[in-house]
């Protein structure tokens, strides 16, 4: 599944990303804790994330995830638009619900990672 | 990459917006120096959970990283309260941190683990009232 395959599923606006948005995504994390992102090690992701600061770009940053999706409408600020530009990292923002936008993306066969024990 | 380089910086007090920037600009160098992503990856993740830390918990502080052949050693020391059971804080889920502190996302009680799960070597030494330091290395 490709960034904009991502945008078309969940009707999402795309604020940073044209330039990259056929670039693969492989694997999804739904989650509002940051460090709960942080313990998901995964190449190629996306997130969808119902928080909206300065540290969801950098927790993207450091896990090298491609592309944000912000789910409830949510919009990000012009200092995380123009972080997330400067990292090429694709913002998305969708009206869905997290619940809604990640079974949307689940149906399409986008998966998140391993159960835990 | 015969030399040891090391990288100190501050990391100013609560400033929320600006915390992980210490982190960012060793994944940058890291990167250059063409160390593997993975590796890169881990030593960020550990990093940038112990800067969020130093910022939510200790008023700052400073973190020195040492670059060799052989390893990324990171030093990172805070004047704050020290951490009360170390054991309890090295607990998923346990956290002491404010309610304004998870409404930023953070507070789950996962840095510690992740700084643990993401590093070689992971020690905590802390005083209650003078201070803690946290050492990790990262094998390359």
């Amino acid at each position: 599944m490709t960034i904009e395959n991502i945008r078309e599923v969940l009707g999402a606006k795309m604020i940073v990303g044209e330039d990259w948005k056929d670039r693969e995504v492989h694997t999804a994390c739904g989650a509002d804790m940051m460090s709960d992102v942080l313990a998901f090690m995964k190449d190629q992701s996306v997130l969808l994330t119902g928080l909206c600061n300065m540290q969801v770009i950098r927790t993207a940053e450091m896990m090298d995830i491609v592309c944000i999706v912000f789910v409830r409408g949510k919009m990000p600020e012009d200092t995380m638009i123009t972080m997330a530009r400067e990292k090429e990292i694709a913002l998305l923002s969708t009206g869905h619900r997290m619940f809604s936008a990640c079974g949307l993306l689940y149906e399409k066969g986008l998966r998140g990672g391993p159960t835990y024990q | 990459m015969n030399d040891k380089i090391i990288m100190t910086y501050d990391i100013p007090a609560d400033d929320f917006t600006r915390a992980g920037e210490a982190s960012s600009d060793i994944k940058s160098k890291l990167k250059k120096m063409g160390v593997s992503p993975e590796i890169v990856r881990k030593v960020a993740i550990a990093m940038y959970e112990g800067e969020i830390n130093m910022v939510i918990h200790a008023s700052g502080g400073t973190i020195d990283v040492i670059i060799s052949q052989e390893e990324i050693y990171m030093i990172l020391k805070d004047q704050g309260p020290g951490i009360v059971d170390i054991e309890m804080a090295m607990m998923a889920g346990y956290s002491t941190a404010p309610d304004t502190v998870r409404s930023l996302g953070f507070g789950a009680g996962m840095g510690l683990p992740n700084m643990k799960k993401y590093t070689d070597e992971l020690n905590i030494e802390s005083k209650l009232g003078v201070g803690t330091t946290v050492t990790m290395r990262v094998k390359i």
